[in-house]
């Protein structure tokens, strides 16, 4: 059986890469552990930074369990309203990314497909396919979101506005990354489509549909893998810097993001905490999933812009 | 040449067209004009009045060929909210936005450009390693919180350099440069390197992994077997070849420091354009950002415009293909 | 005359994460001023390797753990890079395979000439320049004065070839090594290129080491040869010695293999044992799955196809066929330049036959074979298919009989199968999509059975083709045509990607599956000698336009065209010796 296992993974050279490779391992602990905390916050997290009734205003400011003026309640310390800090960065970071991953769902979907489509098909959907990726690619991801996100403020009811904006955020972040996607998709499929395991499908007269999910998709997933991990980072900046702005998740729902922006206000007056936790966690969870994105790109090798 | 450039001057006006579709559409139907620009208590007639004089209810393609109209003649409309004209505003800003994003741009690439062929070429190197491992952290850590350490550090606990505005400026015509001043270049060197960073990693990792990749092709190697020597071999040879990827990317990031400078001002209180376009966000400011869209659009076309001339100059077949046809 | 170059028990070390791979193992070899050494071998035997042990350019992480490169009398072992490098390009150079990647795109030729001849003499730009003008008159450039400051692109292969060539000689080296100087190119100019290498040769007393997988190359200009595989010498000797009278099986083998054009052969000889049918592979069978079942099912569906049509007209005939391409991006300003890739070519495959098609690069032959199956819309003229209207690629109907009858085996067989798909998976999906079976156990039977029948392992089903190598996968996709029992099938070059010996076992399995079911071939190579062995009736295309059909027997003795007659003229072969 152990036998096995090391063929497998002498055979399978990611497998043996990834057992060989400290740094990738690391990176994927960290990237789980962030994943599990976000997953499991209501029941890691001490309060509920989200119900107000469980916040006492008397309680804020207070500096983390172990400096003098501490709490032992609070391990991380509280905000300037009373929130536990180590609870309102596990659900900071589970909104991130949740904000994160939808988006990136959402922009691979429609890019890959959309790549998939103008990369087999060719022709007129191809140009102007592209030529409205290229417009987009030159502005760049932060403005494409803001653009959605002053839109959706200007049409959408002010009142339903708090309530839509993770909806709102999801889409503004999908909506500036879809273009990764489809320029990957369509270069690797201009690539596998030329090989002649295509051509064989389409003197069969197989459809072209089934020819780009069955045959060519899983010849590209690849690249796509290496695209999805960098611009979930990327994602995940993205929100934690519209959040900063302000023009993010509703501050009633502090993300990572509008935990810095909280805390840069109490910076210089020595309640140094409320900044410094969520950046170090928002530092990390990217660095890891940078590196995790790092060592795909590697191994995956895909020469594709 | 010629006609390769009147082609990509064709394919900008393009460009442009859609973008200022963009904006009349953002101008237009998101929110109503009228009554952004009327208090509560006019009454029903004045605001239809209004709406026949600003010639709401002409045919929409009347209203968009009077968009674009008055755009080319630079009458830009009046923000719903200073009520002070758009043009006005975005050209007292602008001065500001250009000379921060000028002056991060020479920082990426001056540091970004060296230090990539640096790693590309020291492969496994103490100097390269802990290089790349910077560049990572140079990628995932967010403007807005290397912006806030730098002000912690340089402005709070060290007390050497302002943390906020432009500082003393002088104005040249209607340009007010903070370039002529030692006060300004102290108030401009913080939100320059922050804005810098993120994009001298990206230069650096790009101009890597470009170089590293014509290092594995034949001419590279055959040049090698020629026994040319490696100073030519490295920068004639390899890093002419790296310039023509290098440069598209370059002028992506140039679009990258425009928009970041929205962050950037932010967090440094600089009153730029893009500080300018968060507050139309906030406060539903239509007028505001559909030109400040229309004037990134026309910034980004120049830019393309500069690097398709910047190819012409570097790449042979570009100059030839074109020559053909 | 003493030794140019003296390699003595040299040994080169790749290490791997699954321990050392020794790629040269003590390797001997001696060169002469004024004689071209051939290195011969298939891929994998470590000639490549060899050459850049030599200019000292192995790739990382290999290294040369014993023996001694003795260059005019200097180990070049013991050598520090500085002064390896200075050695290069001044006394010791290379020609690369391949024209199109070898030159700097961004650098014009003079310049890349002038560099390399100041980086070794001390001599001003203008003298540099007019040495390089000289050099490319002696190389056969024309209009060299205007030319020079051409860039790459703008020359021919042939041309662009006799650049790097130039380049290489430009600071008057002792010794080139040459790595497959001319596989790249077509084979009326790889002779002028060969010439080109002897005549430097002799008037220059230069040392030449010539790299190729080709016998015919080797038998044309070599004068010694050494035979490698898997990094060891097999022979050494004169290339009259060697070739004349091997001593070595697989010199022998080597040779067997390459197809003659002097005489025709049943069967190729097939001396190199294989080794891919290994105990494990081999004692893993389905109960009841066999050749002979396959055999009988692939025939059971030909005796009714043949009942029913017994007119002995063509399978498949194509008549005045023109294709065009578009060339370049389209635009609306001006209409397009058109690019006639065959223009009004007609013929017939009659049934039971193998209708070879040759060609140089560039001659249409794939194109041709596109047309048929239905990639490629002809831009005028009609195709049939056994007396039928044969519809052209869009109005060819999904469920087209032809789509099943008429099957193709492609050149690259390492782009031909889907990686991430099972040997069965691949095998059955044609059984499925044409519905020639639905019981999921016979499908499973009939896949062992065919994969047997092509002389696979049954076992092979269960793997995926990154698995196998490029001969054994040729055999899969052989496997996947048959499967579809087709009446006419296209083979476009399918042994040009493999190896020689590789190259016979295709062939042979091809010859024999067609001789038993009967199969109409159209047969495209650029290989006039495996044209010769395996075709009936002969078609020559030359850019675009049909230049001879004729009955083999008679094209090899006496082709009627001009241009035939130098293809025959101008491909290496064996036929000089024995």
């Amino acid at each position: 059986m152990f036998a096995n296992w090391r063929r497998i993974a002498r055979e399978n050279e990611f497998l043996y890469l990834f057992l060989h490779n400290r740094v990738a391992q690391f990176a994927a602990l960290i990237s789980l552990l962030c994943l599990s905390g976000a997953a499991l916050a209501p029941w890691i997290a001490p309060t509920n930074p989200y119900d107000i009734a469980s916040i006492d205003i008397m309680d804020s400011l207070v500096a983390p369990a172990w400096s003098d003026e501490g709490d032992e309640r609070f391990l991380l310390g509280t905000d300037d309203q009373g929130r536990d800090l180590f609870s309102a960065i596990l659900y900071g970071t589970r909104l991130s990314l949740l904000v994160g991953l939808l988006s990136i769902g959402f922009a691979s979907v429609l890019g890959v497909s959309v790549g998939l489509m103008a990369g087999y098909l060719g022709g007129a959907f191809d140009a102007i396919v592209m030529r409205i990726a290229d417009v987009q690619l030159s502005l760049p991801a932060i403005l494409t979101a803001l653009l959605i996100d002053g839109i959706a403020r200007g049409v959408l009811p002010t009142d339903q506005h708090d309530n839509l904006m993770i909806v709102v955020l999801t889409v503004a972040i999908g909506l500036s990354l879809w273009v990764n996607f489809a320029r990957t998709a369509r270069a690797s499929t201009l690539v596998e489509r030329n090989k002649e395991y295509v051509q064989a499908c389409e003197i069969m007269g197989m459809h072209p549909l089934r020819i780009m999910l069955t045959h060519i998709l899983p010849n590209i997933m690849g690249p796509i893998l290496v695209i999805l991990t960098v611009d979930l980072a990327v994602a995940v900046l993205l929100e934690a810097t519209l959040s900063f702005l302000g023009v993010g998740v509703p501050a009633n729902q502090p993300s990572l993001g509008t935990l810095i922006r909280i805390g840069t206000e109490y910076m210089f007056s020595g309640e140094w905490w409320i900044v410094i936790f969520p950046s170090a966690m928002l530092i990390t969870m990217i660095v890891a999933i940078n590196i995790l994105g790092d060592f795909l790109r590697d191994v995956l090798n895909p020469r594709l812009r | 040449m010629l006609s390769f450039i009147f082609r990509r001057l064709l394919q900008s006006v393009f460009v442009l067209l859609a973008v200022s579709l963009i904006a009349f559409s953002l101008f237009r139907f998101v929110g109503d004009p009228v009554a952004q620009m009327v208090g509560q208590e006019t009454s029903i007639e004045d605001q239809e009045k209004l709406r026949e004089r600003l010639g709401l209810n002409d045919p929409i393609t009347t209203q968009y060929a009077r968009f674009v109209g008055n755009l080319s003649k630079g009458e830009f409309g009046f923000s719903y909210r200073t009520r002070q004209p758009v043009s006005e505003m975005i050209i007292s800003r602008m001065a500001a936005t250009l000379e921060l994003g000028t002056v991060s741009l020479l920082i990426s690439l001056l540091v970004g450009i060296p230090a990539g062929i640096y790693t590309a070429l020291k492969r496994g190197g103490v100097l390269a390693n802990v290089l790349l491992v910077t560049t990572l952290i140079g990628i995932s850590v967010p403007t807005f919180v290397i912006g806030i350490f730098l002000i912690y550090l340089f402005g709070v606990e060290l007390g050497w350099l302002p943390t906020f505005g432009r500082g003393e400026t002088v104005p040249i015509g209607w340009w007010q440069t903070s370039f002529l001043t030692l006060d300004g270049w102290r108030s401009l060197l913080l939100p320059a390197i922050t804005l810098g960073v993120f994009q001298l990693t990206l230069t650096m990792r790009l101009v890597r992994a470009e170089m590293q990749d014509v290092l594995k092709t034949d001419y590279i190697k055959f040049a090698m077997a020629r026994g040319i020597n490696y100073r030519s071999l490295y920068l004639n040879h390899a890093f002419r070849n790296t310039l023509v990827p290098v440069i598209t990317i370059i002028g992506l990031q140039l679009g990258g420091i425009i928009a970041f400078s929205i962050v950037t001002e932010s967090v440094f209180q600089w009153p730029g354009m893009g500080l300018l376009f968060l507050d139309s966000i906030r406060y539903v400011d239509i007028p505001v950002m559909s030109v400040y869209l229309v004037v990134i659009a026309l910034m980004f076309v120049a830019i393309n415009l500069l690097v398709d001339i910047l190819y012409f100059a570097i790449d042979p077949r570009v100059r030839l293909h074109s020559a053909h046809e | 005359m003493s030794e140019l170059l003296n390699i003595n028990d040299m040994s080169v070390k790749f290490p791997t994460r699954f321990g050392e791979y020794t790629a040269l193992d003590s390797i001997d070899l001696a060169v002469k001023a004024g004689e071209i050494h051939g290195l011969v071998g298939e891929s994998g035997a470590g000639k490549s390797t060899l050459g850049a042990a030599v200019i000292g350019l192995l790739p990382s992480p290999g290294y040369i753990s014993s023996g001694k490169i003795d260059f005019s009398g200097k180990d070049l072992t013991r050598l520090d890079q500085q002064s390896y490098h200075r050695l290069r390009g001044s006394r010791i150079s290379m020609i690369f395979q391949d024209p199109q990647t070898s030159l700097n795109p961004l650098l014009t030729v003079a310049t890349q000439l002038v560099e390399t001849i100041r980086q070794h003499s001390d001599i001003n730009p203008l003298d540099a320049r007019s040495r390089a003008i000289a050099l490319l008159e002696e190389i056969g450039l024309y209009d060299v004065e205007q030319r020079i400051d051409d860039y790459p692109h703008q020359f021919s292969g042939g041309m662009r070839q006799r650049v790097v060539i130039a380049l290489a000689l430009c600071t008057d080296p002792e010794l080139i090594i040459a790595d497959e100087p001319t596989t790249a190119l077509d084979v009326s100019v790889q002779k002028q290129i060969l010439e080109l290498i002897r005549t430097l040769c002799t008037e220059r007393q230069l040392g030449i080491i010539l790299i190729t997988h080709d016998i015919g190359v080797i038998n044309e200009i070599t004068d010694h040869v050494t035979v490698l595989r898997s990094g060891r010498v097999i022979e050494t000797g004169t290339t009259g010695d060697v070739l004349g009278n091997p001593s070595d099986e697989y010199t022998k083998a080597l040779m067997a293999a390459v197809p003659r054009l002097d005489k025709r052969l049943d069967r190729f000889k097939n001396i190199v044992a294989e080794d891919l049918l290994d105990s494990e592979d081999n004692s893993w069978r389905l109960p009841s799955a066999s050749a002979e079942f396959a055999s009988q099912w692939l025939l059971a569906e030909h005796q009714r196809e043949d009942s029913r049509s017994s007119d002995a007209g063509p399978v498949v005939s194509v008549e005045h066929l023109d294709v065009t391409f578009a060339r370049g991006q389209p635009s609306w300003i001006k209409t397009r330049a058109n690019f006639k890739a065959l223009s009004d070519i007609t013929l017939a495959v009659r049934p039971g036959e193998i209708l070879g098609v040759v060609g140089e690069s560039g001659s249409g032959k794939s194109t041709l074979a596109k047309a048929i199956v239905g990639l490629v819309s002809p831009s005028a003229g009609t195709m049939t298919f056994r007396g039928e209207h044969l519809p052209p690629r869009l109005k060819r109907h999904r469920n087209h009989v032809a789509r099943r009858q008429i099957q193709m085996v492609f050149q690259d067989p390492y782009s031909s199968l889907n990686n991430r798909k099972s040997v069965e998976q691949i095998i059955s999906e044609p059984i499925r999509f044409y519905g020639l079976a639905n019981d999921e156990k016979l499908i499973r039977k009939l896949v062992a059975s065919v994969l047997e029948l092509v002389e696979m392992p049954q076992r092979a089903m269960l793997k995926y083709p990154h698995q196998f190598s490029g001969g054994q996968r040729q055999r899969i996709a052989v496997a996947r045509a048959l499967v579809a029992r087709p009446e006419f099938l296209i083979c476009d070059e399918p042994t040009s990607a493999l190896d020689v010996s590789i190259q016979a076992q295709i062939l042979n399995l091809l010859k024999d599956l067609q001789q038993i079911y009967g199969l109409s071939i159209l047969f495209i190579s650029h290989n006039l000698a495996v044209i010769w062995q395996m075709a009936d009736r002969v078609v020559v295309l030359k850019q675009g336009e049909l230049v001879e059909t004729a009955e083999t027997e008679q094209f090899f003795r006496a082709p009627s065209q001009p241009y035939s007659q130098m293809l025959l003229s101008e491909t290496p072969s064996l036929e000089l010796i024995q």
